[in-house]
């Protein structure tokens, strides 16, 4: 009885611009319960840094509690990571990147972690516009402690065990896109497809990319009458349209019918293509994101995909206009100039 | 593309690469899972019931199944599977007692078996437990054929060739050794119910028309029949200075002889480059490891004598041009001829098949090349009641060969003498059975060592040299034999997917080491689908798994190439739609029909 992954892996895997194959994005095995949302989702994180040329010493993931913060063990093997306290995720991304803004910084969190208990930390930094990719993976129940229905089930969905939820659920893109987060989207662990150009955007937008990711909890939530199982999540998702990430170097010339095809530059010159399905929304017009939503939430659809993007908006450290220089790169002498500079600030202040 | 047909029993076994590559289709994985677990007896019998020779083989086999093994795909070397099989013959227990045991009731029927080779003494086990009365007839001293007459004593020590050739013979054969039989149409006469060719290919070939041949004649000896000379001891040494002409097994085996015979500087020189020479890599290593000098790239011109005694050869150097279509020409280069001093030279370039012992007007017909017609699945001949096999079927192959011939030769004598249809051939006997025990847990040993092969040891250069009949390779001991057991990948477990208990949550693809597995829209073009995996399956040799249309309309595509059979894909799946599943496969031997 062992569970070990083997060292060898395809002799042709394709290798990146860094000459990294996936190997070098991947994690330890996980000890996730077999079939979880999670572990595909932490496949797509690895998928996209290893597509984005990222190099995983570059990555910061930061967690807090839950089945789904365990997940940071199990993705970028060669990246830096902090498992923190419940709820209290964001802080510590907060406080690591006001000291190191060159790093891309992962912060993974749970239904628990961000709708319960992180509540407040959340909402804060969404206000902060905190460059980071949140990911909820969402799953609608608390796993790790055999599956309570969390703050985001939907009121009537069923129980493994066969109790169905009275309380209205939290809506956590509503709320991101109510709190004004700059990059809201939403997704499902078994779509791939759409969840790695996803993050990837996430990535490279400058400020806070929340990504609200269905996540199948097989062991809990994944039984009929659920609103969170993969059949249920299947059956009602709705795209907002097909997504292309197009990196700076590399334009791409996709025909789209008239009228449905949207570009929207980010920061790096880089551009997210967007192939429009649902009717009477514009991505960039928060009344429009925040209709749809609704719309969606009406008709028992999930819709998914990205739902509203600002790129006008500065970040953290644009807002409060920190040094072009990471701290933690900055000299003793830099950080603490001495006496006479804290007498010569002080004295402005009289 | 439509669904993998996986109940056809070819399907699966072509997944076990070694097994498929072999041509008696040994089981290999299940031996050498056996050796892992010390059950050498074990190990030793599944190899006598399909290749019959488990200690001579584990010495001498060919070992097509080398190249063919997965764990050459994945990492540099294969499984030393060859060597693994003489671990099991080493350090096997009473296999003796787990052998069918004579006397067996007589059928009734009568065969005779001409020729005391590997193809004829495989016919000989198979069907002596089915009450055949069998008569061999050889016109060597003792059975075994080639085995003895050519694999020198230093590869082969002769009590491992008796003792596996004693098991068959002990199963009440009729043996007539130092009988050459000069008449087929005599044999035929008799009352013999089939009659089995097995008579090798006998004849090695010489160089008559090259100048000084003639003269030199005392000084120059075919390799083949010298070799038997040596292995009877009609021949004690050679010549100090010793030519040996041919790039082949027979070639190394000559060269290593002559050095232990006296030979003191032993050239080998072969017309074709050193990496066309038909010999295996370890045989060209063992023979350099003595300090034996390969010439490649050197054509024979004349055999130069002086006061009629031959002092050497002269060779044109060549070069190898290959044209478009990879076949080869050589060049001379336009150096000087080179000539090599020799006492006495061995012709080892090749053997043919002689029957100047079969009458031409018994019904029995030979083509333009002097070769009788063959069928090839049923080794029957023209002449019904005669069979052949081995070397004498198809010309010139190997031991493994001649017992695969032997096993069909063997099904197709006893359905002829049932008065059956020899076409209607038997399908192989299958199994397969779930490995799984619990969580985490599998009935085989799932996890896949990064070990490297390990090298199998040999006696000092020192001991060998000097004595003919000291064994050089001395076989693995019991833990480097564990642990190169390791190293099987164990691709007869095989991953077994159920379209219908999929539930697409993609972890089986987002586990597999080696990315394996895809979930993807379907093709109708196989080229096309081959295309749209995580890593396109480029390697056509090795089939691609397709599952039944799923839930969302996409497909399971499973590319077989460097699957690891860890089982990951199995243990990650939450809904079991994925098992590991040993299967057995079998080919039909004459004693189940």
């Amino acid at each position: 009885m062992t569970y070990l992954k083997p060292l060898f892996r395809h002799p042709k895997l394709p290798k990146n611009k860094l000459g990294y194959t996936l190997k070098e994005y991947e994690g330890s095995i996980s000890t996730l319960c077999a079939g979880c949302g999670h572990d595909s989702i932490s496949a797509t994180i690895v998928q996209a840094c290893y597509e984005l040329d990222i190099e995983p010493h570059l990555v910061a993931k930061i967690s807090g509690i839950g089945c789904s913060s365990k997940t940071p063990a199990y993705f970028l093997g060669n990246s830096h990571g902090f498992n923190s306290v419940h709820g209290r995720m964001p802080s510590v991304a907060t406080g690591a990147n006001m000291a190191n803004k060159n790093l891309v910084y992962f912060g993974v969190s749970g239904d628990g972690d961000t709708a319960s208990i992180g509540m407040g930390q959340f909402v804060h930094a969404i206000r902060r516009n905190l460059n980071m990719v949140y990911i909820v993976m969402n799953n609608g129940c608390y796993g790790l402690t055999k599956g309570q229905d969390s703050a985001t089930a939907d009121v009537g969905s069923k129980s493994k065990a066969g109790s169905i939820n009275p309380f209205q659920p939290v809506d956590l893109a509503s709320l991101a896109v109510e709190l004004g987060a700059t990059f809201v989207a939403q997704s499902f662990s078994g779509d791939k497809q759409q969840l790695v150009p996803l993050i990837k955007a996430g990535i490279q937008h400058k400020g806070l990319a929340f990504i609200n990711v269905m996540s199948p909890c097989v062991t809990f939530n994944n039984n009929p009458g659920s609103t969170k199982s993969y059949d249920y999540v299947r059956e009602h998702m709705q795209a907002t349209g097909t997504l292309d990430f197009v990196p700076e170097e590399k334009p791409i010339h996709a025909e789209y019918e008239e009228g449905t095809g949207t570009a929207v530059s980010l920061h790096d010159g880089s551009e997210m293509k967007l192939h429009k399905l649902a009717p009477d929304w514009d991505p960039e017009d928060r009344v429009s994101a925040a209709n749809a939503i609704q719309q969606a939430r009406l008709k028992d659809e999930i819709l998914t995909g990205l739902l509203y993007i600002n790129t006008e908006y500065g970040d953290l450290h644009d807002i409060i206009d920190t040094s072009d220089t990471p701290l933690n790169t900055m000299k003793e002498n830099t950080l603490c100039p001495g006496t006479e500079k804290l007498d010569t600030i002080n004295a402005g202040f009289r | 593309m439509k669904p993998t047909d996986t109940s056809n029993p070819e399907y699966y076994h072509k997944v076990v690469d070694c097994q498929y590559a072999c041509p008696a289709h040994t089981p290999v994985p299940e031996y050498i899972r056996k050796i892992a677990e010390e059950k050498y007896t074990e190990a030793y019998m599944i190899n006598w019931e399909s290749n019959v020779f488990p200690g001579v083989l584990g010495r001498t086999c060919d070992r097509p199944c080398e190249p063919a093994c997965r764990r050459g795909r994945v990492e540099e070397e294969p499984v030393a599977i060859c060597r693994l099989k003489r671990v099991a013959a080493d350090n096997k227990g009473d296999v003796k007692a787990l052998m069918p045991h004579a006397p067996f009731p007589s059928n009734g029927k009568k065969i005779a078996l001409i020729g005391g080779g590997p193809a004829s003494l495989t016919v000989a086990r198979d069907l002596a437990p089915l009450g055949y009365e069998i008569h061999l007839f050889d016109e060597q001293i003792a059975g075994g054929g080639m085995m003895r007459s050519q694999i020198p004593a230093f590869r082969l020590p002769e009590e491992v060739l008796n003792e596996e050739v004693n098991y068959i013979l002990d199963l009440g054969i009729h043996t007539q050794f130092m009988h050459y039989v000069d008449s087929l149409k005599g044999v035929l006469e008799q009352d013999y119910d089939a009659v089995f060719v097995g008579t090798g290919a006998p004849r090695g070939r010489d160089l008559p028309k090259l100048p000084g041949r003639q003269e030199a004649d005392a000084n120059i000896h075919i390799g083949i029949e010298w070799l038997a000379s040596v292995a009877f001891e009609h021949t004690k040494k050679i010549g100090k200075k010793v030519i040996v002409l041919g790039g082949g097994n027979t070639a190394m085996d000559c060269c290593r002889t002559s050095r232990r015979m006296g030979g003191e500087s032993v050239k080998v020189v072969v017309r074709s480059p050193f990496k066309d020479m038909k010999a295996s890599p370890w045989e060209k290593e063992d023979a350099q490891h003595e300090d034996i000098d390969i010439f490649d790239n050197h054509v024979p011109l004349s055999f130069e004598v002086e006061n009629g005694k031959l002092i050497g050869m002269k060779f044109q150097k060549v070069d190898a041009v290959y044209d478009d279509k990879g076949k080869r020409k050589l060049i001379p280069t336009g150096e000087p001829d080179v000539f090599i001093e020799a006492d006495e030279v061995l012709i080892a370039i090749g053997q043919e098949n002689s029957f100047p012992w079969i009458e031409r007007d018994i019904g029995l017909e030979f083509n333009e090349w002097e070769m009788p017609t063959v069928d090839e699945v049923t080794f029957q001949s023209t002449n019904p009641k005669v069979f052949f096999g081995g070397d004498a079927a198809f010309g010139p192959e190997n031991v493994i060969t001649a017992v695969a011939h032997g096993h069909q030769a063997a099904v197709s004598m006893h359905l002829f003498c049932e008065e059956k249809d020899l076409k209607k051939r038997p399908a192989p006997f299958t199994k397969l059975f779930s490995t799984k025990m619990g969580i985490h847990e599998w009935a085989y040993d799932s996890p896949v060592t990064i070990d490297q092969r390990f090298l199998v040891p040999q006696a000092e250069k020192s001991l060998t040299l000097v004595d003919r009949k000291k064994e050089v390779e001395l076989g693995f001991n019991l833990p480097t034999g564990f642990k190169e057991a390791q190293r099987c990948l164990n691709c007869d477990v095989q991953t077994e997917f159920s379209t219908d208990l999929c539930i697409e949550c993609d972890a089986c693809m987002d586990v597999c080491p080696t990315s394996c597995i895809t979930f993807t829209g379907n093709e109708p073009e196989e080229d096309e689908l081959r295309q749209k995996l995580l890593v396109p399956a480029t390697n056509k040799s090795q089939d691609i798994l397709v599952s039944d249309t799923l839930k969302t309309g996409r497909v399971m595509v499973k590319d077989e190439d460097v699957c690891l059979h860890c089982g990951l894909c199995a243990e990650r799946c939450p809904t079991s739609a994925w098992d590991m599943k040993q299967y057995f496969y079998s080919v039909t031997k004459a004693g189940s029909i």
